[in-house]
Order: structure tokens, then sequence, then C-alpha cells
């Protein structure tokens, strides 16, 4: 089997494709870096947006990017259950353009947080989630001034009922309602966290607890293809 | 291209006598324009003379002393002068560093005046080519206390973190300093690193007639002008009066969404060699890029000022030519590859225009810069380009030994001491004992992770050891130079095998000490030198180079001069001592408040660079079982020290000893021990931190607090040995059957050393001095930010 080939969305004012590509290319993929204006993203494997502050996160974060002509593209992908992974401001952007539910407002301290934090994996109804059990406890960065997690009592409802909550914090860090950290489509093929598993692959840098995250959704991206 | 027959323009009818002082220029610098010209300058070339010839920009009144510092060493590629110092860290692959000071703009507007300094730094960095890849930030405010400076830290600390965070470059680290003495004028120095491949550096020359001088990135408005020379150039005035505040429009706005495209872009066009030469936009704006890029290719330009992209209707040509809007970089093209500039820059969504043609230099080797209104239209301004830089006036100013502050205050110039609010001249070493050291200990107690905690650290995936410890250290790698492919093989003989992959490192240290350099200007600066190479050793690396930023009070004072002076004479003597090259600096001036000077500080950032990354280091932290060793000797005089200043209200007394040819010993073994772990993993240190900032008691206690482990040491005197200062001393928490062997190391190092102890359980003793728990300095360490920020509820 040939490696999976994944495309990394590239706004202008993304900062970690470069990071994401990176810790992708280690556990074996093909990565393409896809700039903004780009209409298509067939032939790709799995699509990851990745964190930043795309088209400088004026209005609100992923306010503008929604409507970059390759949200089209991601759209398609999505409907035909390709996984998208959104990461950080990937996951605001997918929040924005209505491929995930609920918004994520500025944290409760007003202030922005780089930190390492614990997580608890909820459910495995997702790409990066699906090779994990349930009540897993994992360490990833977070970097993110808008990251709390907000949505309807209907929504929460829906997402817990339907098991789309895919991780939690141990300790909310930011306000997020039930301590929400990632989130899941109702297919479980589109999914957004604010943690970057792509920051904690490596032992001289910390954690690597992300390492297995992705390694699920190149497996699941893999098996989309086959 | 237009012909040299152009007439001289007019010079404006009836301009007002005294336009020039309101420029910021003195009657002396406007003779000296009468005299390059030959004739009366007109409105536009006053305005250009006036900030280039500016403190900030031309180092007027330090330049004269700059020279004294060691710049040449073998890894230098580019020393001070460019956009940016650049050493050769591994065969090709440069490392990039500068640092500058945004003071001013940052106490009239904190959150703005931050965040441009940020996005300067980061251009001039990526005007030689290089990828920024990691931000730090030294900063100094009065005391919490006070609502002001709450204020003023809130938003410089926002504005880093804004700015930063969204431009793409993660902030690695930073120093904190609290004094009396910036409460009138804080000081917000930022540095930037940078990775570059020596085959794509570029220069900021203007090199080949023809060529064309293109501007990318933002707008230009009205926003910064002047603000070289009436905001940076001069003292504050009375606190923050109305006077102050009446800046705040020389005060610049940030765009870190703009700054991001702009890297993108540039770094493409530097990649894809589409470029003869970049500069970027900072003080002084166009004029400065302009004249600087053509003067050094002993060329001529014509700038058109009708073809730069405004924010707003009726600019007046030196509105355009000084204004400091952020987010622009001037590219040198020639003709034929102007295409491939201009669609580089269209994909990346950053706008560009051809503002200028390079010019070849007249019969007599003058290069002329000429503004123009279209590039046929009229000459609005003609000069000389060299003369805006190296015409600049250099001033020899008095000198007068400041009596220091820890002296008598009976000669020259009064009373230094007055001002820096209760503060006295006492000697702390004939102050009694404290009651308690406990209490004083718990008091000097400061995390600064509400701080860092909002800044992106993280970016890039190269941050191994993060803000907090003695020394950032991160991986030599960049998105174009990925680990492990960035250095294979070796040609210093040290490395691993030829053709072997092999991921190195670089340590960041960034520090100023105005109290040991308040008390004697010379050794204080010295002693700082030596303290951030040893913080960078403490990392595992070897200090390769150094870059400055001078931020003192007025130059028209004498015995500020005389700090001037004798700071860069220590930084000169630990330099040559330590064998580390000053590659770049910044001189600030005018650091004063209502006419008092802020104590002399200089800001040193240390590059070192370790040859063989393949684990963390041990860090500032204690295991349990492990001796504590210290290695050199405890003093006992306290002047200058946090404890002096904080604890006893005395800033005079004597500073400990420095000796660098013991201090270039201990930085060697110490960068041995530590670089041997950081590229095997085994070793037998487990934890290591030197003594500075509140002395060997802060540096027991920050082992503690940072491993949950307490400890119980003695054989510490006094409390006097508790908080001195002394450079050249680590403190080591050894693994027991390893210690006689790192003893030996010591000795055969000429160092000594001392077994204090052992780590161990949850108490911290220091016997007959300090008896207490690692619990209880834990809530003093962590809650005396956001405590003082008031940012929880007590």
């Amino acid at each position: 089997m040939s490696s999976p080939h994944i495309a990394v969305t590239v706004f202008p004012g993304s900062n970690c494709e470069f990071d994401v590509a990176w810790a992708l290319e280690r556990l074996g993929a093909r990565v393409e870096l896809v700039w903004h204006h780009e209409h298509t993203l067939d032939g790709f494997d799995a699509i990851v947006l990745p964190g930043g502050f795309a088209h400088g996160d004026y209005l609100r974060p992923g306010a503008i990017a929604q409507f970059s002509p390759i949200m089209e593209a991601v759209r398609a992908a999505a409907d035909r259950g390709i996984p998208v992974v959104g990461i950080c401001n990937g996951f605001q952007i997918l929040t924005e353009a209505k491929l995930l539910p609920g918004a994520l407002q500025k944290n409760a301290g007003l202030e922005f947080i780089c930190d390492t934090v614990e997580l608890e994996v909820s459910s495995r109804h997702s790409p990066l989630t699906a090779e994990s059990s349930p009540g897993q406890v994992i360490s990833l960065p977070i970097n993110h001034f808008e990251g709390n997690f907000t949505c309807s009592p209907a929504t929460l409802r829906e997402l817990v009922d339907e098991d789309r909550v895919i991780m939690r914090y141990r300790e909310n860090p930011n306000g997020s309602v039930d301590s929400i950290a990632g989130i899941s489509n109702r297919r479980g093929n589109v999914v957004g966290l604010m943690p970057h598993p792509e920051r904690a692959c490596d032992t001289l840098t910390g954690s690597t607890d992300g390492r297995s995250l992705l390694e699920s959704l190149l497996r699941s991206a893999s098996s989309v293809r086959s | 291209m237009t012909s040299q027959a152009d007439s001289d323009p007019a010079p404006d009818e009836g301009l007002p006598e005294a336009v020039h002082r309101a420029l910021g220029m003195t009657d002396g610098e406007y003779e000296r324009v009468v005299a390059i010209l030959g004739r009366a300058p007109n409105y536009l070339e006053l305005a250009m003379y006036a900030v280039m010839w500016s403190e900030h920009c031309s180092y007027k009144s330090s330049r004269a002393h700059l020279g004294r510092l060691p710049s040449e060493g073998p890894q230098v590629l580019l020393g001070p002068g460019e956009g940016a110092g650049v050493i050769e860290a591994a065969p090709g692959i440069g490392v990039a560093l500068r640092v500058e000071s945004h003071n001013h703009p940052s106490a009239i507007e904190p959150y703005q005046g931050a965040a441009t300094g940020v996005g300067g730094i980061i251009r001039d960095v990526l005007s030689v080519g290089a990828r920024p890849i990691a931000l730090g930030d030294g900063l100094c405010f009065g005391p919490l206390e006070n609502a002001r400076q709450r204020f003023l830290m809130s938003g410089v600390v926002s504005g880093i973190s804004g700015y930063g965070n969204a431009v793409g470059v993660p902030t690695v680290m930073g120093d904190l300093v609290f004094d009396d003495c910036y409460s009138g004028n804080p000081l917000v120095n930022v540095a930037c690193v940078g990775i570059v491949r020596v085959d794509e550096m570029v220069l900021g020359r203007a090199s080949g007639a023809g060529n064309l001088a293109v501007l990318l990135g933002a707008s230009t408005g009205r926003d910064g002008i002047g603000g070289v020379s009436v905001l940076a150039s001069a003292g504050l005035g009375d606190g923050f009066s109305d006077e102050s505040l009446a800046k705040r429009p020389s005060v610049q706005i940030g765009d870190p969404f703009a700054e991001k495209g702009l890297i993108e872009a540039c770094l493409e066009l530097t990649r894809r060699k589409l470029i003869v030469g970049m500069q970027d936009l900072g003080g002084a704006g166009l004029v400065c890029a302009t004249s600087e890029t053509a003067a050094r290719a002993g060329m001529g330009m014509d700038v058109d000022v009708s073809a730069v992209r405004c924010r707003e209707a009726g600019m007046e040509a030196f509105e355009i030519m000084t204004s400091e809007s952020q987010e622009r970089m001037l590219v040198i093209s020639t003709p034929d590859r102007l295409q491939s500039v201009l669609s580089v820059c269209e994909r990346h969504e950053v706008p560009a225009t051809v503002v200028g043609v390079v010019t070849p230099p007249d019969d007599d080797g003058v290069g002329w810069l000429r503004i123009r209104s279209g590039f046929d239209g009229p000459v609005l301004g003609e000069l000389p380009a060299k003369s805006l830089s190296e015409d600049a006036p250099c001033y020899y100013r008095p000198l007068s030994p400041a009596p220091g502050l820890g002296m008598s205050t009976a000669a020259g110039h009064g009373e230094p001491a007055a001002g820096h609010g209760e503060h006295s001249t006492t000697d702390p070493d004939s102050v009694p004992p404290p009651l308690s050291c406990e209490a004083d200990l718990l008091a000097l107690l400061r995390d600064p992770s509400w701080v860092y905690r909002q800044y992106d650290h993280q970016l890039f995936l190269n941050t191994v050891e993060p803000p907090g410890g003695d020394a950032a250290l991160c991986k030599l790698a960049s998105p174009e130079i990925p680990w492990p492919s960035s250095v294979t093989g070796d040609s210093s003989g040290e490395g691993p095998r030829s053709g072997e992959p092999r991921q190195m490192g670089m340590a960041f240290s960034m520090d100023a000490n105005p109290g040991a350099c308040s008390i004697d200007p010379r050794q204080g600066t010295a002693a700082l030198v030596a303290e951030s190479t040893l913080n960078v050793a403490v990392a595992g690396a070897r200090p390769a180079a150094l870059v400055n930023c001078l931020n003192f009070g007025n130059p028209e004072h004498p015995e500020v001069m005389w700090q001037l002076s004798e700071a860069i004479d220590g930084m000169a003597e630990a330099c040559r001592a330590l064998d580390v090259p000053v590659v770049g600096g910044n001189v600030s001036l005018y650091n004063e408040n209502a006419g008092q000077d802020i104590l002399p500080t200089p800001v040193v950032v240390v590059l070192g660079l370790v040859q063989r990354l393949s684990f963390p280091p041990p860090g500032v932290c204690l295991a349990e079982g492990g001796a504590v060793l210290l290695i050199g000797s405890l003093q006992a005089s306290l002047g200058g020290s946090r404890w002096a200043v904080e604890r006893a209200h005395a800033r005079g007394g004597r500073l400990p000893k420095l000796d660098l040819a013991v201090h270039a010993r201990l930085v060697e073994l110490v960068s041995g021990l530590v670089g041997e772990e950081v590229a095997h993993g085994v070793g037998d240190v487990l934890g290591i931190h030197d003594v500075s900032a509140g002395g060997i008691g802060l540096c027991l206690a920050e082992m503690s607090l940072r491993s949950g482990i307490g400890l119980r040491v003695a054989s510490i005197t006094s409390h006097a040995e508790l908080f001195s200062e002394p450079p050249s001393c680590v403190v080591a928490c050894i693994a027991p059957e390893a210690l006689e062997r790192v003893v030996a190391s010591c000795d055969a190092h000429g160092l000594e050393t001392r077994v204090l102890g052992s780590a161990g359980g949850s108490r911290f003793i220091v016997e007959g001095l300090v008896d207490t728990t690692v619990d209880k300095l834990g809530r003093a360490w962590r809650g005396f930010l956001p405590d003082a920020l008031a940012l929880v509820a007590s």
C-alpha cells in the first residue's frame, strides 16, 4: 500500500502548515500544501486545516476563511466521506463554515494560552481517535485565544448523545462548555479540535501523545482510499 | 532613465527659520546640511535629514564609542551595520540575530508600541534573507503597585502576544525587571533570531544602474511620521503628560497578518534568487531604505513618490518619504526579473509597486537620491544618498564619571540617586541582616509564566527548552531546513561521522542587570555578558555571538555618556575574554522622564550552539537523592543585588569580584558537561542552574520549585552569602555516584567546588537561615505576577 496523500490547506495567515506537514511526513504520509485559492482537493486521502490566523483572524477567526475558494473543495471532500481535520484555527474555520456545529469564543480568562494540558479521549467517533480508548488520558499542547467552545443546549445534547465529543480537557483552561476540546460531525469524518497533535510528536520537545492520533488519521485515510 | 541635468530644486520661499528645530535638528546640524548641499534645503530635504540624522538612526552620540566592541570571529558572516548579524552556525547554514528597543512608543501606547517593535525586529532579520524563527523580549517596568505600571505591563505583554503569535514566530526567551527608575520610561527590547542558507543571503544594496526598487507590503499612511526623531530621540517630558500623550500619532499601528504575507513573499524571492538586494522599512521609512541601499552600493536612486501606494489622499512628499507605516520591505530587482517578482507577490497577496530606479553615480562619484513626482516628472528634492548616513554628525559628547550610586555624592553632578524613589546610596553590606531570611526569600520569588504562557513558544516544533529556564534551547532548524536533514556531515571534526544526520541546537539568553550596572557600569556590563554566556552553557551550548541593546538616559548628561562608554568597555573586555563576537546592536538614548535618567541598562542576547542535540538538557531542577554541588565560590558582597535594592533599599556598595579567566573555564566546563548529556542522553548532571538575580537563595529555590523536590543544604553562612550575586557560580544536582568524577573535572578546570547538601523530600532547608516547604515557596512564586497585576481576587 502506498503512503496516504494528505492535503494541508494554507490560507494567508496560516502558520502551522509546516509543522503539520513535518509531523505527517515523519509518519510516512505524502503531504502537499494547498493554497486557499485552489478549487479542488480531488485525489487526496485526507485534508488537514492547520492552525494559525487565517486572514488575520479579522472579524472573527474563520469568518473570512470560510469564503476562501478552497472551502468549497473541503466541503465536497467532507461530503464524500474523506477525513477532514481542523486543528485550532482549522477547527474555528470548520465551525464558521458550518461543517461542524458550535462556535469558538474568546477564552474565559480573556488571555492567550500557550501550554501543555491533559485531555481525556471521550469518543472513538473520529479519524483521529478511532484507535484510542475512551477514558485514555493524553497530554497535548494548546495555543489559542479563541478556544472556548460554545453551542446551544440542544446541540450539546446532540453531541453528547451521538458520541461526538471526541476529547475533553481534564482541567478546563478556557471555559469551554462541558470542557469540550474537540468534536466530530455526525458522519464521523469531519473533526475539529483546539489542541495541537502535531506539536506532540517528538520526545525532544515534550509529549509524543499526538503521534498515535495522527497515525490513526493516516490509517483512516488509507482505508477511505482502498 | 533621467538625465543628470535636472536643475536643483528651488528652496521653498519663506521657509521659517526654526523649522529644523521643530523637526528635532540643532542649528549646527542645519548648517551642516546647508554645507553639504551648497544651498538651503527645502522642507522635504530637511525632513529627510532630520529623520536620518536623528539619534535613533545615526547613532550620533554613541558611534564614536561603538567601534571598541569586538565584532569579528571566524564564524561571523555579517557584523554590525546590516539588518542583522549573521554567523555560520553549520556549514552553509547561517543564524541571523538582532535586538532593538521600542521603549518610547511602548511608553505612550503599550500595545501598539510593543507590537510594532516585534514587527520591526522580524523585518530586520528577514532583510538578510533569513526566516525569523524565534523572538525574545526584555521588559523593564516600574513597581506594579502603581496602576500605570500594571497598565503598561499588561498592554506590552498583550501587544507582543497579539503580534508575535499571529505573525507566526514563536517567542522563546525574555527577561523581566522591575525598578523605580523605569516608572516614567519603561523598556521594551525585542530580539529576533532567523535561519538562512548562506547562499540565499541578501544584503541591503541597490546595485546595478537601471535596477528597480520595488516597495512591498502595506500602503503608506500618515502613521509614525517623525517616530525616530521626535519620539525615539527625545526625552519623554514630565511623566505621562499631555505633551507625551500628544505624541501618540507618532506611534505606528501593527498588522501581523500583512507581515506574515510579507515574510513568505520575501523568503520566496530570496529562495528563488529573484532579487539583488533587500531592506526593511522601519525607522525613517522610505528615506532610510532608499538612501541606505543606494549608498551601500555606491549608487544613486530616483524615487517616484507618486508611485507609492498611499493610505489616504493628499499626502505630501515628505510624509510619504518619512512615514513609518509598518509591514513594508524594499527589494531591488533587475528589470528582466520584475515580472517574476511581481507574480510572487501577487500569489502571496502582497501588494508590490516599483517606486525607484537605481542610477549611476555622477562624474564625481556621487550617487544622488532624487525624489520626484513621476519618474520623468519634477524633482522635489535632491541630495547625495551617502550624506544621509555617512555625513551624519558624530558627537564626542563630554563624559564625566558618575559618582556611582554606591559612592559619595559629593563630587561632580550632584545627586545621582535623586529621584530613584526613596532608595539610598547605602552600602547593603552595612545594613543589619534581615529578621527572617525566609521572608525575604519568599518576597524575591517571581514566576514569569504569566507572561510567556501568553506567547506561542512552540511553533515550528523546535523549542526543546521553553522560556522560564536559564536559556531557551531550540533545534537549529526551520521549515526550509528541517530536521533530520538539517546538518549532515561535519567539517569541524568534533561531530559525528561524515554524512550522518545530526540535529544541532541553539540556545539563547536575554539578560539585563541594571542594579549591577548602576554601581559600576563597566564591571556590571562585563558581569552581564558573563551571566548570559553561562546561561547558554547551562543549556549545553557554547557561546557563539552576542547582540546588545544599550538603553541609557540623556546623552547630553555627561555622566550618562560616561556610563555608556564604560558599559561598552566592560562589554568589550568580557566578549574578548569569553571569545564572543558582537554581531549587532542598537542604542536607545533619551530614556529619561522629567529630567531623571534611567539606570544604565545594557541588554544582551547571547546565542550559543549545541553540536549535537538528541535529548533535552537537565534543566533547572533537582532529583531525589542527588547531591547539591556548588561550582564556583560564593561571595558576601551584596552591592547591586536584588536583595539590596528590593529588601534593604540600599543601592550602594561594591559588586562581587569578577574574574573573566575563571569564568571562561566555568563556561567551558558547564557547556561540556551538559553538552554531553544533550548529545547522548546520559550524564552526571541531573539538574543545573546558574546563580544570578536573587543569589544562591533564589537559585536553590527555583531548582526546588521547578521540580517540586526539596533540599537540605548547609555551609551557606550568612544572609550576605545567601543573597549576594557572585558571577561564575552554578549549582548542579549530581547523581551521588558521579560526584567524585564531576568534582575531579572541576578541579581539572581550576574551579572551586563545595558540596552543599542533598536534594529530596518536601522541605526546603538552608541550615541556620531558611526552613520552609516547597509548597509555601510555590504559592509565593506562582502568585507574584497574578497577584501584583490583580488578576486573582485576593
